[in-house]
């Protein structure tokens, strides 16, 4: 079966295709999970615990199922039980509007016996601290592995450093909250409209919960604000939503705030390494000695080290550290934005100690080839040659108050796709064009590329294909994690567009008396080769289809995706000397990811990346406080994400790999070496060598004046 | 959200006289940015919310020879992009400007900016019950404090959130009053009150008693102002530090000063100090920067909000050239 075509032989795929449902989406008229109305909605609302460990010594729902309005009240917890961080769900409430279920759920009494909580990593770390995981302590049994003789390279290093780099957890505030809303159909139907990155993960979590066959279960999620890894499965709150709307006998909708949001359906761990790193007098990386850990709250944590390079011997030692806060999950590409900020920190540091261009070392340490070839055309564009030659010295960075620099960093990603995938491309006896699948499309443009696809094979505009997605009534999809959505559906759309067409190709070629090879599809008509002149428009041609008109199937296909992809930044910053304030001028993001469908939303992707790579390097910071053992800032006040004033010059290149035969998904890429790129830009600029990010103003003033101590 | 009943009295006695009598049950509301969030938040509880929007004269800019009268109503954006504020009284322009975002600007008020309450997050957690909140400690001496008060502090540590306030300090203004004991005006260096007078509020403002009109005296000849405000985040964010700075100069000289401070004490801070180290001087960078470290002489940083220290003395000293038109 045919691969994908080379982007001159396409007239749709590859050319930047605008998002079909973006008016939908920006005139309010998408019906989000948020916006579903089912006739007699309930709201619910989630009862929490507000301390940062507790033991629950009794609930008194009574207040509450007394209230006029109250439909429902569930609880989940029992007097006995440990509550392991602040935000904790005990139930909740549902009832006939939002004031009513929150008056509900403060009306249930709680009483808790306060336990002691630790709240910071540090602390957390320490023998006498407060166990947060009752029996197993709060540090995980070190994951440690080593190649090679660390010692001898030490010892016979050209250059050495040592240091120690971190960073904040941070949470993904999603601009869609999590939640659902959940209609029971009768006993055993649900319908459930979700807010979520897997339709078929949350289908089968219900299943499993009611003991129901899947079928039973309906997930609609058409579109989607956001998750950047925290919503798969149903979650509590799904569950909960289910369990009231069963309850009450009626619809409920039951969506997180903003302040729900931050502390209870996930966050992205800290990571922190001590690192000591050492080369030889030809620029080779020839150790790393590193112990790192970091938190995900409850949950553990890991980043993968020394992470792209090759490094000739490594000793490496890691642990999760545990403590009173909501458990972390998969946030856009797990632990690779933390593992990029402290290698290429570090990588930065070791080449201004060899006294060697930054980027030559790191090409002379980088195994990839594809990535050499974007480190050169990245250095071509950003013009790696403006760069002071040393730190905070020389024509870029000036002599007045602003100073500028450039910095880098790499990404490595997997992506590609897997089996399961199945899709219909429906063509109807009066032209119209279908392609269903039940992947959603969680904001990537994933509904585009299904229509695109179609477009191509059909010889048609993308305007004549009409997208049917994010439904489990339809053909399984895959859950979008780990940027593997493209690559698992776009082969499954062309396979089925691919069928649909030849089921049409013989239909009409038997109608117009010629074979099925004679027959091409171009330009919104149907064309017999040779015999010039011969051509139908699409949807007459069309009628020579039965009522039913025809489907064509498909399935996945191996040959039409890959795995690994490459990216490398640069960035331009300028940096305040009087205030401490970082500005990104600009940002160089080179991203391959295969075969391209569509370069529109790809640059989108890849902007989004950068985005958030700003708000890890210079913003976001989930703060606890550990006097009483809550999360400070869990609104989007004081936790600091970029706004429009942030932006910088976005220069994200979709870079055509030449040896590309399969599609891979890069959602999750391109948001990982922004933060290093920009924290080496800013040594570049000022000499101010930051060891954490978040570069807030006050660590950034206090770098500068370490540097002017020297 | 707690229910409560809303009043919409039409005129400045009604809205008195409904407040009085809901004493400490009732909470005055003008755009309601903060007042709502505070509610929302379980952080204001009141049975009875009085609507002054309701109350009509209240929405005007006059601007005469003797100075402006703003009416409490006024909005922030109205300020922002009023021509003579913008030539005239420079600084409060450029405070009104630098407020939240342009949606909060159309819709909060000057009133409401000099009367909000902190966003101390201690005191803006429910289940925190700081010592504002009448509780025992302030959480912020042993807490995270990056965003707290380096002067002024005790025994309560926010800073005062206003950035209208010290631009309105440096050029003169006060305020028009209306309570259950009649009319007064007060200066707004007299204005806000420090923690060691009143734990619970910010103001001297008693039960009933509302904001009716701001007034400005028109400047002397010579003067030239500006406000500063350095945030973390520039799209929309609170001062880490600010400065407005008011000076009127002869052939050269400064011969009157007047530096305020935001985010950094727990009123719009005047500085006596900086003011000193500018009177009689020609603008410099030196003198600015001298300027900037008698603002900072005796702050006293928690730990986490160390940084302002340096930062709040570049602050001053940029303030001030640019008020002077020095490059810096
Ligand atoms: C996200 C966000 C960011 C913000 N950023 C900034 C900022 O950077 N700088 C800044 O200065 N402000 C900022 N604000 C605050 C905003 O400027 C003020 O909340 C707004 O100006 C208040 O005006 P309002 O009319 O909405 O007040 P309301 O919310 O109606 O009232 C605020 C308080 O003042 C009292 N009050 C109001 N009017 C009067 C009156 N006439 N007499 C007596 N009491 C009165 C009310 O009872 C209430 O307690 C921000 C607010 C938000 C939500």
């Amino acid at each position: 079966m045919a691969g994908w075509k080379s982007p001159s032989e396409n007239t749709v795929l590859g050319k930047p295709t605008p998002r079909l449902d973006g008016p939908a989406k920006v005139t309010g008229r998408a019906k989000y999970a948020y916006d579903v109305q089912p006739a007699g909605l309930l709201q619910g609302k989630i009862l929490r615990c507000p301390h940062g460990s507790a033991q629950i010594i009794s609930i008194d729902t009574s207040a509450a199922e007394r209230m006029p309005g109250v439909g429902a009240v569930i609880i989940t917890a029992k007097p006995g039980d440990i509550m392991r961080f602040a935000g904790q769900e005990l139930g909740g409430v549902a009832a006939k509007s939002f004031d009513i279920a929150q008056d509900a759920v403060r009306a249930i009494k709680v009483s808790y016996k306060v336990l002691p909580h630790v709240v910071h990593e540090e602390a957390a770390m320490k023998p006498d601290a407060p166990n947060v995981r009752g029996a197993d302590p709060n540090t995980s049994t070190p994951n440690t592995r080593s190649t090679g003789d660390t010692d001898a390279a030490f010892q016979s290093a050209a250059a050495v450093i040592e240091g120690t780099y971190s960073c904040a957890v941070r949470t993904h505030n999603s601009l869609e909250t999590h939640g659902t809303t959940c209609k029971w159909e009768d006993d055993t139907h649900l319908t459930c409209w979700a807010s979520t990155q897997g339709v078929f993960s949350v289908r089968d979590d219900f299943a499993r919960e009611y003991k129901l066959p899947p079928a039973n279960i309906h997930v609609i999620t058409e579109v989607m604000g956001g998750g950047f890894g925290s919503k798969f499965g149903a979650g509590y709150e799904g569950i909960l939503c289910a369990n009231l709307a069963k309850k009450a006998n009626a619809p409920v909708k039951l969506m997180l705030n903003r302040e729900e949001e931050q502390i209870a359906v996930g966050n992205a761990p800290s990571a922190t390494v001590e690192v000591r790193m050492a080369a030889d007098g030809d620029g080779n990386i020839t150790a790393v000695d590193a112990k790192l850990h970091g938190t995900g709250g409850i949950s553990g944590a890991g980043v993968p080290f020394p992470y792209i390079y090759k490094v000739g011997s490594t000793k490496i030692s890691q642990i999760s550290v545990f403590m009173n806060s909501g458990g972390q999950r998969a946030w856009r590409a797990p632990g690779h934005p933390q593992a990029s900020f402290l290698m290429e920190s570090a990588v930065e540091d070791l080449a201004i100690k060899l006294g060697m261009d930054p980027l030559e070392l790191r090409m002379k340490n980088d195994p990839s080839k594809l990535r050499i070839s974007q480190w050169r055309e990245g250095a071509r564009i950003v013009g790696w040659d403006r760069r002071n030659a040393k730190p905070g010295n020389g024509k870029l960075a000036g002599n007045g108050r602003y100073k500028r620099g450039l910095g880098c960093g790499a990404a490595t990603w997997g992506g590609g796709g897997g089996g399961g995938s199945q899709c219909k491309v429906i063509i109807s006896n009066d032209g119209s064009v279908d392609v269903e699948i039940g992947v959603q499309d969680i904001g990537t443009g994933t509904r585009t590329y299904c229509a695109m696809i179609v477009a191509e094979e059909l010889g048609l505009a993308v305007s004549a294909i009409k997208t049917n997605l994010g439904k489990t009534s339809l053909g399984y999809g895959v859950g979008s994690g780990g940027s593997v959505t493209t690559g698992s559906t776009a082969p499954a759309v062309k396979r089925a567009a691919e069928a649909a067409k030849e089921a049409l190709v013989s239909a009409v070629a038997a109608k117009m008396g010629v074979d099925t090879d004679q027959i091409e599809l171009i330009d919104g008509k149907v064309i017999v080769k040779g015999e010039s002149g011969k051509q139908v428009p699409f949807k007459k041609a069309c009628s020579a289809l039965g009522p039913g008109g025809v489907t064509g199937d498909g399935k996945w296909d191996a040959s039409l995706q890959q795995n690994g992809v490459a990216g490398v930044q640069f960035a331009e910053v300028q940096v305040d000397t009087l205030t401490g304030l970082v500005k990104v001028i600009k940002v160089v993001a080179l991203q391959d990811g295969g075969v391209i469908l569509n370069p529109l939303t790809f640059t989108s992707q890849v902007n989004g990346g950068v985005i958030q790579g700003i708000g890890m390097a210079l913003f976001e910071d989930r703060k606890m406080c550990q006097l009483t053992g809550r999360m400070l800032n869990a609104n989007m006040e004081d936790y600091k994400m970029p706004g429009s004033m942030e932006m910088p010059e976005f220069v994200s290149i979709a870079f055509e790999n030449p040896t590309a035969k399969g599609v891979s998904g890069i959602g999750e890429p391109p948001v990982i070496p922004t933060a290093a790129a920009i924290r080496n830009a800013v040594l570049n600029a000022s000499g101010a060598a930051l060891y954490h990010a978040p570069m807030t103003p006050g660590r950034v003033l206090d770098a500068l004046a370490a540097g002017r101590k020297g | 959200m707690k229910a409560f009943e809303l009043v919409n009295p039409t005129d400045v006695s009604g809205a008195v006289s409904a407040l009085t009598a809901a004493g400490r049950e009732g909470k005055l509301l003008a755009g309601g940015i903060d007042l709502l969030s505070e509610m929302k938040e379980y952080i204001a509880t009141p049975s009875i919310v009085v609507n002054l929007k309701a109350v009509s004269g209240l929405n005007k800019i006059e601007s005469s020879a003797k100075g402006l009268k703003i009416g409490a109503l006024v909005t922030l954006s109205d300020i922002a992009k009023h021509p003579t504020i913008a030539a005239k009284y420079t600084a409060l322009a450029e405070a009104a400007e630098s407020v939240a975002s342009p949606q909060i600007r159309h819709v909060g008020t000057l009133g409401g900016n000099l009367c909000q309450r902190p966003r101390c997050w201690y005191y803006r957690d429910e289940h925190v019950i700081c010592l504002k909140k009448g509780g025992s400690k302030c959480y912020a001496i042993e807490g995270e404090n990056e965003y707290h008060a380096i002067l002024g502090g005790g025994p309560s540590y926010i800073v005062h959130p206003s950035d209208c306030a010290p631009a309105l300090m440096v050029l003169g203004a006060s305020v028009d009053i209306s309570g259950p004991k009649g009319n007064r005006t007060v200066s707004l260096d007299k204005f806000f009150i420090l923690p060691t007078e009143n734990l619970y509020k910010e103001n001297v403002l008693e039960v009933g008693e509302i904001v009716t009109h701001i007034t400005v005296p028109a400047p002397a000849a010579g003067t030239t102002s500006h406000y500063l405000k350095i945030r973390h985040k520039e799209s929309m964010d609170w001062a880490l530090s600010g400065a407005a700075v008011a000076l009127t100069a002869k052939a050269g000289k400064v011969t009157s000063a007047k530096v305020v401070l935001s985010g950094v004490a727990p009123v719009p801070w005047r500085s006596p100090e900086a003011e000193k180290a500018l009177i009689g001087k020609q603008v410099t960078t030196a003198i600015a920067d001298r300027a900037g470290a008698a603002a900072v002489a005796k702050a006293k940083p928690l730990g986490g909000n160390a940084y302002k220290v340096p930062l709040t003395r570049n602050v001053v000293r940029l303030a001030v050239l640019h008020a002077a038109g020095v490059k810096g």
